[in-house]
């Protein structure tokens, strides 16, 4: 009976043996292909990689901690940043919490944290504490309508309106008689959150509909007659009318210009001016400011302030 | 001996192979409970199952998921009534009263009903139903501007949706039900006059009871857990579940806002979760005592 016992263990040991010696097989087959493919193309990437050394020539041998507390709309573009910086310097780490923008900004004036994040310009008092405000992306939101609406231009005081529902025809702003149905995203969506902050209606909207994705609402809005919603500005195409508010086309030149109403700068306060900070600081926000950076905050959909 | 390593081997494999599945349900079922139980004691049983305003990220957040627990067991319910007595005669067509042909046909048509992926439904749903809904929604609410009015997506939609996805269920279940039934009873109810009609309600369906009764329960089990043609059609928003209000399930709550959700709304999202597991073991235990009495009977 042992004898039985022991030989079926074995039995199962060599097949499994005999399957991960196929694997393993298998796995260095791959790796030769790769090295081909990897050869040709290393004519294309050195130009990738001349920039990537020059990346890491500028911020040669860098170590330590550099940590971040704030704005929870900062979140993506945040995780992007470190991410990619980590990669640019193995030797630093990152640490971002998200706690939001009045405590991020407590955490830095009590010395917690080199950096401060906010989604909104400081207050003088927190500029009189010392904080230095730097602003690294400016974050639009359009409000768009699906393309048979006849309202082109609605104003902040309205807009808010007709989130709280206390305006609910179109006829009531210069359109159609047609009901307005109101579209938002969920709660904890950083779009949400900008937009209800920057009319002052935070948590005291009336949603129709709460979807879970700017696409989502895109579409939805483009393919219901009297449909509201907001997305990001960058997303913005002609299966949808961008409203203007007070006025004001929701475009990135009115936004730079500081025209358009819904925008909001996305902050990274130090402590004292950045030619104080340390080496560390400087190396994260001169990351930032590099094509690397700036293409990073365009890829989160973010405008580069000037 | 050769033999004999064969049979050990091959029933040693087949137990490992076992005590996956019933690893996978155990280490689902502690997770969930350890993940959901937090929630409970931070915000309290009451005031999370029994408290109607969501409000995560507010100053002073409200955690309520009593509109989204009433939205899926209405949703569900509305369903079943809906798609149980459509699902249950088709079954009757199906095994007494179609010929090889037709039923050839339907049954293909309700397995390929069975095979469709739900984001299909869901599609169709918003593409489709949405767009009629709406319309509806406008002559009903014409002049009743208190109405808000949601482009229609809402209850209605999402129950119609339901009703359709727990139709191959109810039907196959069903129907291989009714043809169990001795055809000694079919031919004695005939023998003492009664119609074909009259043998089918008071013969046939009652000697399939049990075996219609798990397809129904099946069936609600599909329609609790449906989550990505919910999220499509129902439009998501937090409201009592009236039939032209915009609504969200347990299965929608998760779904929705997991994607960004930060600390004690996280939780109270994994405790959303824990309560929809809960149903469907109800759901299960249910199942599992019906199929026994089948059984014993």
């Amino acid at each position: 009976m042992k004898k039985k016992l022991i030989a079926s263990v074995l039995a199962v040991c060599l097949m499994a043996a005999s399957l991960v010696g196929c694997g393993s097989q298998a796995e260095t087959a791959t790796d030769a292909t790769s090295t081909e493919t990897e050869v040709t193309a290393a004519d294309e990437s050195t130009v990738a990689e001349e920039e990537a050394q020059e990346a890491t020539e500028t911020t040669e041998d860098l170590s330590g901690n550099l940590t971040l507390a704030g704005s929870t709309s900062m979140e993506k573009l945040c995780e992007a940043m470190s991410e990619s910086f980590m990669d640019q310097n193995p030797g630093v780490t990152v640490t971002v919490e998200y706690t939001g923008s009045g405590a991020g900004l407590e955490s830095l004036a009590a010395g917690s944290v080199d950096i401060g994040n906010a989604s909104r310009a400081l207050k003088d008092e927190e500029k009189s504490s010392g904080s230095v405000e730097n602003i690294v992306a400016l974050d639009g939101i359009a409000v768009i309508t699906d393309k048979e609406n006849q309202v082109t231009d609605i104003s902040a005081e309205d807009l808010a309106k007709v989130y709280k529902g206390e305006v609910t025809n179109w006829s009531e702003l210069g359109g159609a008689d047609e009901a307005i149905v109101v579209i938002g995203r969920e709660a904890g969506s950083g779009t949400r959150d900008a937009f209800e902050e920057l009319l002052e209606i935070k948590d005291a909207c009336n949603y129709a509909q709460e979807l879970d994705s700017t696409g989502a609402v895109l579409a939805k809005v483009a393919s219901t007659p009297g449909a509201i919603g907001y997305v990001s500005l960058d997303v913005v195409d002609d299966t949808v009318i961008g409203l203007l508010i007070d006025g004001v086309e929701p475009t990135e030149e009115q936004i730079l210009a500081g025209s358009y109403k819904l925008q909001r700068p996305f902050v990274m306060a130090t402590k004292g001016e950045l030619s104080e900070q340390n080496e560390l600081v400087n190396a994260w926000f001169d990351y930032i400011h590099s094509d690397a950076g700036k293409e990073i905050i365009k890829k989160v959909g973010l405008i580069i302030p000037q | 001996m050769k033999k004999a390593i064969v049979e050990k081997t091959a029933h040693i494999i087949f137990l490992i192979c076992a005590a996956v599945a019933i690893f996978a349900v155990c280490a689902i079922t502690l997770y969930m409970f350890l993940k959901g139980a937090p929630a409970f004691s931070q915000v309290g049983v009451t005031d999370l199952l029994f408290q109607t305003v969501w409000k995560p990220t507010a100053e002073t957040p409200s955690y309520g998921i009593g509109y989204i627990v009433l939205a899926s067991v209405v949703g569900t319910a509305s369903a079943v009534l809906l798609g149980v007595p459509v699902g249950l005669l088709t079954a009757v067509f199906l095994s007494e009263i179609a010929g090889k042909r037709l039923g050839g046909i339907v049954r293909g048509a309700v397995e390929l009903l069975a095979a469709i992926p739900s984001v299909i439904y869901g599609l169709i749903g918003m593409m489709v139903l949405n767009p009629l809904m709406f319309r509806l929604e406008k002559l009903v609410f014409a002049n009743r501007p208190e109405h808000q009015f949601t482009g229609g997506a809402n209850m209605l939609s999402a129950i119609i949706v339901l009703a359709i996805m727990i139709l191959p269920t109810v039907i196959s279940v069903s129907t291989s039900s009714l043809k169990a039934v001795h055809d000694n009873l079919r031919a004695a109810s005939l023998a003492l006059g009664a119609t074909k009609e009259q043998t089918i309600f008071k013969t046939v369906i009652p000697a399939a009871k049990s075996g219609i009764l798990t397809g129904i329960v099946l069936g609600i089990g599909r329609a609790l857990g449906e989550a990505m043609a919910i999220n499509m059609v129902a439009g998501g928003a937090v409201n009592l579940p009236l039939p032209f209000n915009s609504v969200r399930t347990l299965t929608t709550q998760i779904v929705s806002e997991m994607g960004y959700a930060q600390g004690l709304h996280r939780k109270v999202l994994f405790a959303v979760g824990l309560v929809l597991y809960i149903f469907i073991m109800i759901v299960n235990f249910v199942l599992l005592s019906a199929r026994k009495r089948e059984v014993a009977e």
